[in-house]
């Protein structure tokens, strides 16, 4: 057994937690006094204190532990939420996402200390004593009580807590599991006592499930015990039954087993709370076993891309492929009859085989799809935390306005997105909103807002970037680019605002003019702009000058499957990606005239590039010229090319196919595509050509 | 009895040439190919694999053979060389052989007809002359050790 596949769930899982926890955040510090945050927080905070227990990634643990005892006081009343709490919180959660990406890409925790961190929590827990007001609320009370009641029934035998696992004991009795408090002690010259331990973890998880021991496992493990350890456990059979089971094993000197009675428990009941750590006993379990079996495979470094799958959607998918199964067989059949007789009936009876195969496999093509599909939440939720941060650190008074988060996108979409987002985002923080003052003086609400949308719009899904600042303003990006080069004078004087504005994509220009922490490292809209183009999607900037800007992205839904154009030139097929295509006409060859050596058509009174597709393509072009020239008129941005091709076969749904390590980096050509016949069409690149 | 090694066997013109067997995925006859502009000379294009895109590098115009039309004979050799799955036109390839370590020597400096850097040693089976070929070199791969 391999720790990494455990590695990967663990990855998973608390991504996804801190996830909540940074959105619980973020509410808890415009609501302090809601209580009912803390404890969700803290419940976070246990289960990644569990998981990482189990997993051995010692720091994680030991700093959401930490996390944990603050937030105790809290829940506890001994603490009140305030900002330093809030902060410190903040950058506990920054530690911990760090250390889940370095055990992402490493398989590490990385080297980040967070002793300073872990001192700071524990100050401010020591201080509860001198500064903070003790007000227990009833709930607490309530809670308190009956623990203090099971402390006090076991005496001084048993050590393990029962603080926080009430409610899971409570939901235990109702599944008719009773939970039993195990004290095992060893041969004192037992030898190998991790060894003997684990053979009597074993024998329990046969019958039960164990939620907890004392010591904690890994340290039962590393042998960190003297000769008894205590286990909390849950099992249908009786004591008897599992006190002689324990006994049968060697070197066990004493077994003592003590049934936990109901009414020692608070009825409390947090359905969720029982969930989270049923979850982690499962986790605990499996590692148990996953870390005896493999101690020294080692860390294997990173884990895969994943992709969590809704049951109902996998569901969906094998239906499809039964049906697949179904028609092959009718398929088959149609053959085998076929033979022996061939008159019109069965003819109906292919086409409408086929039509059925059709239907399947556009269902099922919408069905992978949909799987490889995630929202684009995952991208956003760390927006919020990003404007507060930066809000707070240029002294402005800024909102942030997301809608659209359960809209979704490829998953190999949400990856690239994320950057250029942050750098909009920033971009709009930073340049583009005033500050508080400025802002008063202009006649606006002194405080900003950004707001981040995204929704579907036909095959494309557009996530918009505004903001309610100055805008952008053509006069200043015409100066910059003169002064920076970018383009010359004259040419400056004969652009329109618009073309003005895209000048912002250009490499080297950034409008600030003092380098600040968030822009102007060299970084500019270039990026975002090629990165955006990489996944195939396009950026646009719609700015009224005093009122604001906004950024339009547009992205394909899925980069896997594209519509296409498919077109013949001599005897080679070619596909020209459908969302690179404006129109398509036909155009007279005596209107092609010499321009600094392009061929160029006046059409539609705009000048249009003519490329022959042949030249381009290294493809053996004919002498006689036709008096007509069909021509695909592509566009990259507001810049429209016509290329020549010698005829069209038609649209077409067309998989796109990586060309492999081998043959990398050819100019002009994007990929390749399977066709109909088996054979392969290569897929052109027009943002390329031009 | 000492140690051997396996070989696929290829033909170009008369000459016999062998690839270790553990970069030899497997033997296909040919498919369609479709060429693929601004790529050397040697790669004919690329071919469907059973919905995998595979590149197909041209032996003849590798070794600076003359062209030859594709006959029934005409093989498409499927290697895999460090993760490229790449396909190599050959004029025919049929049998698998064991040479033993005796018999694998170095390659001779004289050698007419093909570019010698391509062979890596030569191997001797039942009177037959098998040329080993750096795969390598031939795929114009850059060997990370």
């Amino acid at each position: 057994m391999d720790m990494s596949q455990y590695l990967e769930i663990f990855i998973d899982e608390s991504k996804e937690h801190l996830q909540t926890m940074n959105e619980i955040l973020l509410v808890l510090e415009g609501d302090s006094e809601n209580l009912s945050y803390i404890g969700e927080i803290f419940r976070i905070a246990h289960t990644l204190k569990g998981m990482s227990g189990t997993m051995g990634f010692t720091k994680v643990a030991d700093l959401t532990h930490k996390m944990e005892n603050l937030l105790d006081f809290v829940r506890n009343g001994a603490l009140k939420v305030d900002g330093k709490i809030v902060d410190v919180l903040f950058e506990c959660f920054d530690a911990l996402e760090e250390y889940i990406e370095n055990l992402e890409k490493t398989g590490k925790e990385g080297d980040l200390d967070s002793s300073e961190l872990v001192k700071k929590l524990a100050l401010i827990a020591e201080n509860k004593s001198t500064d903070g007001t003790i007000s227990k609320k009833n709930t607490s009370k309530k809670e308190e009580a009956p623990k203090e009641k099971i402390t006090s029934d076991l005496g001084d035998d048993f050590h393990i807590s029962l603080n926080d696992i009430d409610s899971v004991i409570t939901k235990a009795f109702e599944l008719g599991v009773k939970p039993y408090l195990i004290k095992v002690t060893l041969d004192p010259g037992c030898m190998l006592k991790a060894a003997r331990a684990f053979i009597v973890f074993n024998t329990l998880e046969r019958f039960g499930e164990i939620l907890k021991s004392f010591p904690l496992a890994e340290e039962i493990e590393d042998e960190k015990f003297d000769e008894s350890f205590e286990i909390l456990y849950f099992t249908k059979l009786d004591e008897h039954y599992t006190h002689t089971e324990l006994m049968r094993i060697s070197e066990i000197s004493e077994v003592i087993v003590k049934p936990l009675a109901e009414v020692e428990f608070a009825v409390e009941e947090k359905k969720e709370d029982v969930e989270v750590n049923l979850e982690q006993v499962e986790v605990k379990e499996n590692e148990l076993k996953a870390k005896e079996d493999n101690q020294n495979k080692g860390d294997k470094g990173k884990t895969s891309k994943t992709v969590r799958v809704e049951i109902g959607r996998l569901d969906n998918l094998m239906n499809l492929v039964s049906e697949l199964i179904i028609i092959k067989t009718r398929l088959e059949d149609l053959d085998t009859t076929n033979h022996k007789s061939q008159d019109q009936g069965n003819k109906n009876n292919m086409n409408e085989a086929i039509e059925y195969l059709e239907r399947i496999t556009t269902s099922l093509h919408d069905a992978v799809m949909k799987v490889r599909m995630v929202p684009v939440e995952r991208t956003f939720n760390r927006f919020p935390r990003l404007v507060r941060d930066l809000s707070r650190d240029l002294g402005k008074n800024i909102k942030l306005f997301m809608s659209g988060e359960e809209t979704e996108v490829d998953r190999t979409v949400i990856d690239e997105i994320g950057d250029p987002l942050i750098h909009l985002i920033r971009n709009s923080l930073d340049h583009g909103i005033e500050s508080p003052a400025e802002r008063l003086k202009l006649g606006k609400d002194e405080s900003g807002f950004v707001a981040l949308r995204a929704y579907p719009d036909g095959n494309t899904v557009v996530i918009e970037v505004e903001d309610d600042g100055k805008g952008i303003d053509p006069e200043v990006i015409k100066r910059k680019a003169i002064e920076k080069k970018i383009v010359t004078r004259d040419e400056a004087d004969a652009m329109t605002d618009k073309d003005l504005i895209n000048l912002l994509f250009r490499a080297g220009f950034s409008t600030v003019d003092k380098v600040t922490d968030l822009s102007g490292r060299g970084v500019g809209l270039d990026v975002v702009k090629s990165k955006i183009e990489a996944i195939n999607g396009t950026v646009e900037v719609i700015s009224n000058l005093g009122q604001g800007s906004k950024f339009v992205i547009r992205l394909p839904l899925t980069l896997a499957i594209i519509q296409a154009l498919m077109v013949n030139l001599n005897e080679e097929k070619f596909a020209i990606p459908l969302n690179n295509i404006k129109e398509i006409t036909t155009i007279d060859t005596h209107k092609i005239t010499m321009v600094q050596d392009q061929e160029v058509v006046l059409y539609r009174n705009k000048t249009l590039p003519i490329i022959r597709m042949k030249e381009v393509l290294d493809i053996e072009t004919s002498h006689e010229e036709l008096d007509e020239l069909i021509v695909v008129i592509v566009k990259k941005g507001d810049v429209e090319a016509g290329l020549v091709v010698d005829s069209l076969i038609g649209q077409q749904e067309i998989v796109i196919k990586s060309l492999g390590k081998y043959l990398t980096g050819i100019k002009a050509i994007a990929g390749a595509t399977i066709l109909g016949n088996g054979s392969v069409a290569l897929i052109v690149d027009p943002n390329q050509l031009f | 009895m000492s140690e051997f090694r396996e070989f696929v066997t290829f033909r170009l013109n008369q000459e016999f040439y062998g690839i270790n067997i553990q970069n030899v995925e497997n033997i296909e006859k040919v498919l369609p190919i479709t060429r693929v502009p601004y790529t050397h000379n040697y790669i004919k294009g690329v071919v469907n694999l059973r919905g995998i895109i595979v590149p197909v590098v041209d032996l003849r115009a590798r070794f600076g053979l003359d062209p030859k039309p594709v006959s029934e004979e005409t093989r498409i050799i499927i290697v895999n060389l460090d993760e490229n799955k790449i396909g190599m036109l050959v004029d025919s390839s049929s049998e698998v052989l064991q040479i033993t370590d005796e018999d694998i020597d170095a390659a001779p400096n004289v050698k007419k007809e093909v570019n010698n850097e391509f062979i890596k040693n030569i191997g001797k089976k039942s009177g037959r002359i098998i040329m080993l070929i750096d795969l390598y070199k031939v795929l114009n791969i850059e060997h990370i050790e």
